[in-house]
Order: structure tokens, then sequence, then C-alpha cells
């Protein structure tokens, strides 16, 4: 079970990469997508023994959100956007390649000095989880584009979502289908602000996004 | 010495020049063409043989021996890969970075000979080779040391000899990661589609081709024969990464054998399924693949 859960966590490790290293807006969706599906299968996976009902309902409203939902929202945003490529990056595709790896040492390094309270799944979850969190965060500074940043978020929020995971098997459900209701209402939200930035300023790069049009 | 240790270099210097043959023949059933005869790359060889070769003024005797120290080469890595479990006719611990830079001297007097002819041509592929070979290489070392960390040896036949079934259930995405990591490495270093387009001869998309355009007769024949068994080496190692081995030295020996044919086949699919990518994204699959081998490094390593 725990080689499982390591490969399964891995794929996340490799969707964090993909994310970093692609230029297209609709790839970045897809692969944001398919991390939100690798979670749902984790929540299962953590668990050892059969599944209980709860967990396969979370696991199927995890998988029904952030692998259905949410990327329908984001693609129907990017349709009414009309913009494809994310346009030169504060920091390269290649540099944010390179730099990923050394974060990821560093992040074991946190993960191996972090002493959990309880005993975890595997040992590769608490590290994983700082990765995907500072992958969200980075992509919400380096990146141009406003969807980006959305995606940043999400990616982001998947990172706690694993850290959480990692040291609780059993959370309350209630509480997970909480954050999910919140996940779901701010890309809600920031689809339409978007769309909105987008008929206002006829762009949505978030660097000319620095003073206000009367 | 044993007599079997001979079995793998005779296997690899008869059937190397098959593998074009295979990805090509593949190309075409895709493109829905008939194709060349899969044994089309030894009748080339054969015919440039017998020929003699063109030299021009200009060049020096760097450009003469360049081919001829490639063939060498190769045929000197030969003796330190192993395959379906035989053991190599050489090993010793570090022999890893031998073949590595067997290979990175090869190149170094392709590069050298593309720069001897004096033109500007083959000096725009002789520079691209090595700005992408110093990217590929270290993809390559990074994930042979995951390997050969997992299977505390030093000597690619200890790392390649190790992937039996048991270590598998163990460390499986590691071996996944480098091969493949691996496997970009293989289609950059042998010039194939997504960094080098081999049928071209437009001088905005060749790498390899270029350098080599100047060569005539039997010298382009050592230079073909040397990437025919370049490749088939490369590709016993990546099968050697993953394919588990039985005990049983026939079934071993067939099952390399018919992996390498089919990762011949799988870079034909590649070739007909994928287009060149633009020389200013190629660094960045390359990147991809020094990721993935320092993730699987990583990985070991914890």
């Amino acid at each position: 079970m725990t080689n499982l859960v390591d490969t399964v966590i891995i794929l996340v490790i490799l969707t964090n990469f993909m994310l970093l290293g692609s230029s297209r807006l609709r790839r970045c969706i897809r692969v944001t997508a398919l991390q939100g599906i690798l979670l749902g299968i984790l929540a299962i996976l953590m668990e050892d023994g059969t599944p209980t009902i709860h967990l396969i309902l979370l696991s199927a409203a995890i998988i029904c959100l952030k692998g259905i939902i949410f990327p329908f929202l984001l693609i129907r945003t990017l349709r009414d956007l009309n913009v494809q490529y994310e346009v030169e990056p504060f920091v390269g595709y290649g540099t944010s390649l390179v730099l990923s790896p050394l974060v990821l040492v560093v992040c074991i390094w946190l993960g191996s000095q972090l002493s959990l309270p309880m005993g975890v799944t595997s040992s590769l979850v608490a590290p994983v989880a700082f990765f995907t969190i500072t992958c969200g965060l980075f992509l919400i500074v380096s990146r141009k584009k406003a969807l980006t940043q959305v995606l940043g978020y999400l990616v982001l929020e998947n990172g706690i979502y694993v850290f959480g995971a990692s040291i609780a098997t059993i959370q309350p459900v209630l509480v997970e289908l909480g954050i999910l209701l919140d996940a779901f209402v701010a890309v809600f939200v920031m689809g339409i602000a978007i769309y909105h930035i987008n008929r206002e300023f006829e762009h949505t790069d978030v660097d000319r996004l620095n003073r206000l049009k009367g | 010495m044993h007599i079997e240790k001979i079995i793998n270099p005779l296997l690899t210097l008869v059937l190397a020049p098959l593998l074009f043959g295979i990805i090509n023949r593949t190309k075409a059933l895709f493109a829905g063409r008939t194709g060349q005869p899969l044994l089309q790359s030894y009748y080339d060889l054969w015919k440039l043989f017998r020929k003699g070769a063109v030299y021009s003024k200009t060049t020096s005797w760097v450009f003469r021996l360049g081919p001829i120290v490639g063939l060498a080469v190769v045929i000197s890595a030969t003796a330190l890969v192993p395959s379906g479990g035989l053991p190599a006719i050489i090993a010793f611990d570090g022999d890893v970075i031998l073949f590595a830079y067997l290979f990175g001297l090869m190149r170094f007097f392709t590069v050298l000979t593309a720069l001897d002819t004096g033109s500007s041509f083959e000096g725009m592929g002789a520079s691209r080779e090595v700005m992408f070979s110093a990217l590929t290489e270290p993809a390559f070392l990074v994930g042979l040391a995951a390997i050969s960390k997992q299977t505390h040896s030093l000597s690619l036949t200890g790392m390649l000899a190790g992937a039996d079934t048991a270590l598998w259930s163990h460390i499986g995405p590691v071996q996944l990661l480098v091969a493949f990591s691996v496997f970009i490495v293989f289609l950059a270093e042998n010039s194939r589609m997504p960094v080098d387009d081999p049928n071209t001869h437009l001088e905005l998309t060749m790498i390899h081709e270029v350098m080599v355009l100047d060569n005539s007769g039997a010298d382009l024949g050592f230079i073909t024969y040397a990437a025919a068994i370049k490749m088939w080496l490369l590709s016993t190692v990546l099968v050697g990464i993953l394919v588990p081995h039985n005990g049983n030295a026939w079934i071993d020996i067939s099952t390399a054998v018919a992996a390498v044919f089919i990762l011949a086949v799988l870079v034909g699919v590649v070739e007909s399924s994928m287009a060149r990518l633009k020389l200013l994204h190629v660094p960045q699959i390359l990147f991809i693949a020094n990721a993935l081998s320092t993730l699987a490094l990583i990985l070991v390593l914890r």
C-alpha cells in the first residue's frame, strides 16, 4: 500500500514539474485537473484497510470538483479571454524546471526536520505537501496572466490538502467539504473577475494592473 | 574469459544497423508507405565502404581522423555494456563514467571534424551539438547515479544486472523516472525527432547530419555505423534499466534484443506522431529530463 501511495505522490510531484514547465494555459488547466484527481485517489489510499463510505464520498467529491468542474469553469473563462499562451513569465520555464528539484530537496529536508505528532503513511507526504504549496506560491508570483494565478491558488490549496491528509488520516468530512466549497466559490468568483478585468482592460497581465483606470 | 561474454558485442556489431531499418519501416507504416527494405542500412554501409573518400583541400589530418576515432570509441564502448544478464567484457567500479565520456570523446572528434572543414554551416551544427550535449550529460549521469545508488554498484554490469523482479516491487518509480529521462537523452543523443530531424538537410533543423556533410565514402560509412552502434548501446542501457531478468541466459538475451527492437519501433512511433521542437524549446525538454533524473536521485537518497 505504501508503494502505491508513493507512486501517486511521485505523480503529484511530476504534475508540479509539468505546471512549472509548460507555457500553454490550457495544458496548465488540464495538469491541475490531473493533480486534483490524484489527490482524490490519494484520499482513499491514505486509509489502511477498507475505505469507509465517508472517504469514498469525499474522494468522489474531490475528483468531481477538482477534476471536472474547476477545469470546466477555467477553460470556459479561457475561451472568453482569447489567450492561449503565457507569454514571457517573470521566471522562465527552463529556470523554473532547474530550480524545482532544488526546492524539492529543501522541502524534503524541511519535512525531515519536522516532528509530526503522529505517524504518517509515507515519509514523502509532508515534503511533497510543502513542495506543492511552494509551487502554488511560485506560480502566483512568477506568472503574468491572471488565470495562472487562479491555478497557483488551486495548487496551493492542493498542497494544504496533502498536508492535512498526512497528519490526520481521518479528518472530519464536514471540514473537508467546507474547504472544497470555499475553493469552488473562489474559482467561480475569480473566473468572473478575470473575465471582467479582460473586458475593462483588454488584457489580463497582472504586471500591468498596477494603476486604476478612471 | 568466458566465451559467452563475446555474445553481446557480436550481437551489437551485427544487429546495430538493423535499428535504422526498423525505425524507417515503422515511420513508413504510419505514413502509409511501403518503406525501404529492412536491411537497407546494411546495403548503404556496404556501398559506402567500397567507395573512395573525397577530401577537401582545406581540411587537415583531423578531418581524416574523426570518423575513425568515432568508430573505434563506440566499438570499445561495446565492451562495457552488459545485456540480458550477461556481464560485460570489461567491468570495474566507475566504468559508467568511462562509458559516458567515451561518447563524449566521439562527440569531441565529430565536432572537431566539422570545424576543420571551415564551413560555417557545419560550425553551426557543431555549436548546437555541443550545447545540447551539455544538457543531456547531467541528465544521463544523474539518472545513472540514482540507479547506481539503488543497486549499490558502481559499474554498469552491476547496475543493469540488478533489475530483477524483486527490485521492481520495492522501488519501481525510480526506475521509471530514470528510464523516461534516459529515453529523452537517447532521442537527443541519437539525433532523433523531437530534438533533431534525421531526414532533412535543411540548415534550420539539422544538428548531427549537418556536421557530417563533407564526409564521404568509407568515412561516412564509419560515421553511420558508429551512430548505429551508439544507438544500440544506449538502448541496451535503457532496456537494462527497465527489463527484469529471468535467470535463463537464452530467454534473457532474446528478451533484451527484442526489447531493443521494440524501443526502435517506439522511436519510430515518436517520430511519426511528433513534430520537431523549435530549437529554442529543445533545452526545455532536456531540462525535463534533468528534473526527472534529479527527482529519481532525490527519491533514492532520501
